[in-house]
């Protein structure tokens, strides 16, 4: 199992949420803002803020993650883990190229050279490393922060309603990007209120509700027949009914 | 929130002792007494008497006068001529507010003290050119805030919605701007007084401020130098009322910012 | 990016030949004749003439200042209608005096603003980043001099371990330059130190609730690697832009310190000429003063545009 996640509490916002994850699993997490999916991912992560604790057990590849002193959780992040997070146009350092930032992953971890042409190509931006964030566009962006989360190969990358804050169009290109980055060993965890996403991009699903897993299951199951009420409005408001 | 208390509290001590020297003073502060120089706290004289035998506690309630006025003059001018003066380069075509904050910085370019200096050497130094120059000195950061709060409120719906309804300039810079502004204009008001009393300070504390035999908190500290080693206190006293002052318009100004903007509160 | 350099540099020689038609006019509102200031009350009306043409004070205003700037743009700032010296030369060594203070105090303020700054935020949920936070406020209340008083009171008078004024030229003795340094540097020091660290602490909190901190940690860094790697460049621009207040703030500052420490620089150069009322001297001072300033404000402007990419302007 890469991840393992086994009674997540955090507070009264994340309520015993259990799961797990295979290698190279595209696995979604669906819910509406304050469902505590966001937490989750970022308990995961280690990147919690400092006010809020977590309880359970969350290990990667049998390795805890949870209470983890903070130097093993930052040899992992970048390398084993990754994150894409929601907001691209705030997510870079403005002050810095974007072609250093991208390396950045590597060098941190000491892994074999790749130059930033190299990564950023690999994301479609050709010829952007020299520039700054706040030259590119916010899509241009989010390429840029996949391509740090993927620089690494790691095992699980985690991406946080990576569209969400994009204009239609791009949301569709930077979904292909993904599927296409994306190497076959890596797991993703997928999160996101869109349920046409999840159809497109995940083999498995977990729907969240307040705080609480209340549906799980493999996609086509979740979606053609689904059993919790929350689930099934979740559906109807979206538009893959016509679809089915 | 605690701040706005503190600061509010030690204001009022300030308000407090000036006001009411108006009324009574233990002492004369300016009737020099010779037989009772130099005496320490007392039963009598709270805080002792100086070298010329004036009493301390009285010279201080006094000076805080002094202070409190320098303050609101100085300020005063600074938000009457700086406010209107930022609120027009605010509501004005790009080109024209940036030279207003050109002007701005030049006047920048003569702090407090240097124009209070150079006003004391042409008009003879006393408390009204300490003021005024304070005062001039403190008109860019008032125009600076109105300008930088006019444009966001500009940039609102209501202003937008009043101007495509064709309601004139000054309707707009009085029914919007001005009473959005006010808060942020107030704040600054807090933290320029806190200056103010600084600057009238080290001005007194010069020679170039308030003249003798009117007490002065700064001329106090001054007077208070060749004895120091042996009456500490004579220095103490005055800088402690100076910091006391400084300190509460400064703790006030931050409390009431915290109370304006929730964000920043919470936040920080 | 150089468009925008030059152009502040366009502004700033404007600014600077502003500022000194200012002074100037200011100077000539003077009442007062300077003959009559500098040869007293008894001397003949013929003599004051005579002297008046010497000093160039009877030709229209306009002439005299464009003499006075010329010569400033030379270096020469005239002679002194009280004291009969050339003022350049004074200037210029008074003017070294109190840039070794203004440069010593901006050196002690630093060095308590940064760390203190940076751990008041780090902590800032906890009471000892309040409690510097606290102090820093107090610190701020204190005006320069009262601490110079105190401070000379406790190292110099009680505990003799620093001298408590007077001034040697490093070039004769460095160890007595560095002694007599020591104290006003603290007084200006200590109190802008206090006003920066509220700043830097600002800057700082601002700082650490950026999304790019967090996105630097996803990558492996640790939080202060993610800080000092990403997040100082950041948090430097409106540290920056406070430096560039306080320099002002610290001439002024000297100014009266250096009443305190009796240490010739130019704050006592003026204040002594304005006793004195040698009015020329004055302009001097003052207009060497404002260009200062104004050289700073140029110098911060330019130094936001390297570290902030955005206001390159490309």
């Amino acid at each position: 199992m890469t991840l393992s996640v086994r009674g997540l509490s955090i507070g009264s916002l994340v309520r015993d949420v259990s799961f797990e994850i295979g290698a190279g699993e595209r696995v979604g997490l669906i819910g509406e803002s304050g469902s505590g999916k966001s937490l989750t991912a970022l308990s995961i992560m280690g990147l919690l803020p400092e006010e809020l604790g977590a309880s359970g057990s969350v290990s990667l590849h049998g390795r805890e993650l949870l209470g983890a002193p903070e130097r093993e959780l930052a040899r992992l992040r970048g390398a084993e883990l990754s994150m894409v997070f929601q907001e691209p146009m705030t997510a870079l350092n403005p002050a810095m190229r974007v072609g250093r930032q991208v390396t950045e992953p590597i060098r941190v971890h000491g892994r074999p050279r790749r130059t930033a042409e190299e990564l950023l190509e690999a994301v479609g931006l050709p010829d952007t490393a020299r520039a700054y964030p706040h030259q590119l566009s916010g899509g241009q962006r989010q390429r840029v922060v996949l391509a740090m989360a993927l620089a690494n190969n790691p095992s699980l990358v985690i991406c946080d309603e990576p569209t969400t804050a994009l204009d239609v169009t791009v949301q569709a290109q930077i979904l292909a990007l993904i599927q296409a980055a994306l190497s076959r060993e890596s797991a993703l965890l997928f999160i996101t209120h869109d349920l046409a996403v999840v159809a497109e991009m995940c083999e498995r699903v977990l729907v969240m509700l307040d705080g609480e897993v209340v549906e799980a299951g493999s996609t086509r199951e979740v979606l053609t027949a689904p059993k919790h009420a929350y689930t099934r409005k979740l559906l109807e408001a979206s538009d893959l009914e016509a679809r089915r | 929130m605690r701040s706005l208390k503190i600061g509010a509290v030690l204001v009022g001590l300030v308000v407090l002792a000036a006001l009411l020297s108006f009324l009574w003073t233990p002492f004369d502060p300016v009737k020099v007494d010779a037989a009772n120089r130099l005496l320490g706290f007392s039963g009598s004289h709270w805080f002792g008497t100086d070298k010329f035998g004036r009493d301390v506690l009285s010279q201080l309630m006094v000076g805080g006068r002094t202070t409190l006025y320098v303050g609101v003059v100085a300020v005063g001018i600074a938000a009457v001529i700086g406010t209107p003066l930022g609120i027009l380069a605010g509501m004005s075509p790009r080109w024209l507010g940036e030279f207003v904050m050109r002007l701005n910085d030049l006047v920048l370019a003569f702090p407090a003290l240097l124009l209070a200096i150079m006003f004391g050497a042409v008009f003879g130094a006393d408390t009204l050119t300490a003021m005024v120059a304070i005062g001039i000195a403190t008109i860019p950061s008032f125009a600076r805030i109105a300008r930088s709060g006019t444009l966001q409120v500009m940039s609102t719906e209501f202003v937008l919605a009043a101007r495509a309804g064709g309601r004139s300039r000054w309707t707009i810079a009085t029914r919007h701007v001005l009473p959005n502004i006010a808060g942020l204009l107030i704040v600054q008001g807090s933290v320029s007084f806190a200056i103010a009393v600084l600057a009238e300070a080290a001005l007194s504390f010069l020679g170039f401020g308030t003249r003798p035999p009117t007490p002065s908190w700064g001329r106090m500290l001054q007077e208070s130098q060749e004895l120091l080693t042996v009456h500490p206190r004579l220095a103490l006293v005055p800088g402690i009322a100076i910091a006391v002052a400084v300190l509460g318009f400064n703790l006030l100004g931050d409390g009431l910012r915290d109370r304006l903007d929730p964000r920043l509160a919470a936040r920080v | 990016m150089t468009a925008k350099v030059l152009r502040r540099l366009a502004i700033l020689l404007v600014s600077v030949l502003v500022a000194s038609i200012v002074v100037f006019l200011f100077m000539a509102v003077l009442p007062g004749d300077p003959a009559q200031v500098a040869l007293g009350v008894n001397a003949t009306p013929e003599l004051l003439a005579k002297t008046r043409a010497e000093f160039g004070v009877d030709r229209p205003l306009v002439t005299q200042y464009f003499d006075w700037i010329g010569g400033v743009a030379r270096g020469d700032f005239g002679r002194s209608y009280v004291t009969r010296d050339a003022i350049g030369p004074q200037l210029l060594d008074r003017l070294g005096v109190t840039l070794w203070l203004v440069g010593a105090g901006m050196l002690v303020a630093l060095v308590i603003a940064v760390p203190a700054g940076m751990s008041a935020a780090v902590r800032h949920r906890k009471p000892s980043g309040a409690g510097v936070s606290g102090l820093s406020q107090i610190g701020v209340a204190i005006p320069a001099f009262l601490a110079g008083i105190i401070l000379v009171q406790i190292f110099a008078v009680q505990l003799r371990w620093l001298p408590s004024g007077g001034w040697t030229p490093p070039n004769q003795d460095i160890g007595e330059f560095a002694r007599g340094l020591v104290l006003p540097a603290l007084s200006l020091g200590l109190v802008q130190g206090a006003v920066l660290t509220r700043y830097v602490r600002s800057a700082v909190l601002d700082t650490l609730g950026q999304d790019y901190l967090r996105t630097a940690r996803s990558k492996g860094l640790r939080s202060g690697q993610a800080l000092v790697r990403h997040g100082l460049r950041n948090a430097s621009v409106p540290v920056v832009t406070v430096l560039g207040l306080q320099l002002a703030t610290l001439l002024v500052g000297a100014v009266v310190v250096e009443r305190v420490f009796v240490l010739p620089g130019l704050g006592s150069m003026l204040l002594d000429a304005v006793s004195a009322r040698d009015l020329l001297t004055v302009q001097g001072i003052v207009l060497v003063l404002v260009v200062g300033v104004l050289l700073v404000n140029f110098v911060v402007d330019v130094l936001y545009t390297v570290l902030d990419p955005r206001l390159r302007g490309s």
